[in-house]
């Protein structure tokens, strides 16, 4: 099993959801969340002063899901997320130990 | 019963009411221009205010501002209204110990509910300037001796038949009475509280600390605005179709004139127009109007206005580099046009508009006469305030404390003070944003 995580631009949600849709998922958890990579922040203004804003409003999905799933649900994410411009995000996909299901006490990819 | 007090006093009470309205306004644009985590407890200070300067006004301050008694504050009817007194009788006819109110034809209590609105004005100035770090405790027992002294002794010397008026010193509605007077106060208020943690650091960089909602400044600005129609043409305290129709429009004239003045200040100075700063500008342009507009053409008013516009944007940046913390920019819209609308009497007056009282002014063949009245009293308002106020403020500061503890105010004043929160449904922002601006005055424009 693995964990894919997708920090994206939050305006995209719903299409990445869409896309994941499309191709099959077992479930997702999303986190408001600021951050920056190279991408530099904003510039705003308060009553004749200026400061930067260097994080930025971002959106984290978090997906756990079987081996052999794990390309095809990137892959979807990346033709949903991409816009080309600095700042689209980057995915992160590491390794799950183990996954349970509360309900039912499951463990394993069938827990997902 | 004569149709002329009906309507004198109609109009007093419901241009009252409008004033009253302010406190809404004041509420509003103090909070909404400061953090989420003090919002409670800047509410909670313009809610209280009102309070404490009616109580305070009614028990002692109109007796010291409009009662009988020297040059410097009355000695007759002093407490809880109980002077003798025969309004609505005016001029010859009238009989009582409030003879500087005896020029408007309306009953006693109408005088003093209008009175009484605009010493509550002149306390909620104050209390945008201490916002987020001040004790409440300490603010409420400010502004209660505001309301018994410090408002109604300048408030004598120019309303109450003391020595400014008998000076020729002419204030309509206010700019010095409420304005300055405010205006002042909230200046040593914030030198003596110090500045917000985080302000200011080393080499004087000023770090911005954003309002958290410009909505609510918004409201509060309009509010403040359809009040100020209040404010200014009530001042008649008649219903006197020509002057109070003129009011109206000189008032509304010098705070659109400054609107568009400081939007266009704000705009090339800083690279995009400020919402901040506009709203302020409006405020700025209604004070520096407001001992003017009786007396002044609406030509006058829009240059006025002009002027005031650009005051407020460079004085709000003059006072950080001066490392004086307002949150607000209560002391560069209400004290820097305040004294300016009151020396602006000195030069636009013409007595055409309002004849026997001003004379011209300056600028309209009048000479020197009325802008020396001016600027004496803008000098004896601001040495009695200022001396005053910072007696009371140290005095405060000894005794009870002025200001809440560092972790308190990093916390929010709304748990600290009250134990509430303003919007429990949401995570607030502690932290503080970083400042661009290198050195004192070296802001960077903001350009994308």
């Amino acid at each position: 099993m693995k964990k894919i995580e997708a920090i994206i631009r939050p305006e995209k949600v719903d299409d990445v959801r869409k896309a994941i849709e499309a191709v099959g998922y077992p479930g997702l958890t999303i986190t408001e969340a600021e951050g920056h990579g190279k991408q530099k922040g904003v510039t705003q203004q308060w009553r004749g002063e200026t400061y930067r804003v260097e994080f930025l409003p971002k959106v984290k999905l978090e997906l756990v899901v079987g081996d052999a799933d794990v390309e095809k649900i990137v892959k979807a994410i990346i033709s949903a997320a991409k816009t080309g411009a600095v700042g689209d995000g980057k995915i992160f996909v590491s390794d799950i130990r183990d996954a349970i299901k509360i309900r039912t006490g499951e463990r394993g990819e069938s827990a997902l | 019963m004569e149709t002329k007090v009906m309507l004198d006093t109609l109009w007093v009470l419901i241009t009252a009411m409008l004033v009253f309205f302010m406190n809404l306004g004041f509420a509003a644009v103090e909070a909404g221009m400061q953090q989420a985590k003090n919002c409670v407890n800047i509410l909670s200070k313009n809610f209280v205010v009102f309070a404490a300067t009616s109580l305070a006004f009614w028990w002692l301050g109109f007796g010291i501002m409009f009662g009988d008694g020297s040059p410097w504050f009355g000695l007759q009817g002093l407490f809880s209204l109980h002077g003798a007194d025969n309004s609505p009788a005016t001029g010859a006819a009238y009989q009582g110990v409030y003879s500087s109110l005896n020029w408007t034809g309306v009953p006693l209590l109408a005088k003093f509910f209008f009175q009484l609105v605009f010493a509550g004005t002149a306390a909620t100035i104050v209390s945008g300037a201490v916002g987020g770090r001040i004790k409440y405790l300490s603010f409420i027992v400010f502004s209660f001796l505001m309301g018994t002294i410090l408002y109604p002794v300048t408030g004598h010397w120019i309303w109450g038949g003391g020595f400014l008026a008998k000076l020729g010193f002419w204030d309509f509605a206010g700019s010095s009475v409420v304005h300055s007077v405010g205006g002042w106060a909230a200046l040593t208020g914030a030198m003596i509280l110090g500045p917000r943690i985080g302000k200011f650091g080393a080499n004087g960089k000023i770090t911005p600390i954003p309002g958290h909602n410009l909505g609510l400044a918004t409201i509060g600005t309009f509010v403040l605005w359809l009040g100020w129609f209040g404010f200014n043409p009530g001042s008649t305290m008649a219903a006197d179709p020509g002057a109070i129709s003129r009011i109206c429009v000189t008032t509304n004239m010098a705070g659109i004139a400054a609107v568009l003045t400081a939007t266009i200040a704000s705009w090339m100075w800083m690279g995009k127009p400020d919402l901040g700063m506009s709203l302020n500008g409006l405020l700025a342009g209604l004070v520096a109007v407001t001992a003017p507009c009786a007396y002044i053409s609406v030509e006058s008013s829009l240059i006025i206005g002009a002027i005031a516009g650009v005051l407020v944007v460079l004085a709000v940046t003059w006072f950080d580099r001066l490392g004086i913390d307002d949150p607000v920019g209560a002391t560069s819209v209400h004290l820097v046009n305040g004294v300016f609308g009151t020396i602006a009497v000195g030069l636009f007056a013409q007595d055409a508009f309002m004849p026997g009282t001003t004379g011209n002014g300056l600028l309209f063949g009048g000479g020197m006469k009325l802008l020396t009245a001016q600027l004496i009293g803008v000098g004896a308002v601001a040495a009695f305030t200022l001396v005053v106020s910072a007696i009371v403020w140290y005095a405060l500061k000894a005794t009870m404390g002025i200001r809440v503890t560092a972790q308190e105010e990093v916390e929010g004043l709304d748990l600290g003070e009250h134990g509430n929160s303003a919007y429990p449904d949401f995570v607030v922002r502690k932290t503080l944003p970083v400042s661009v601006s290198a050195s004192v005055g070296a802001a960077q424009p903001v350009r994308s």
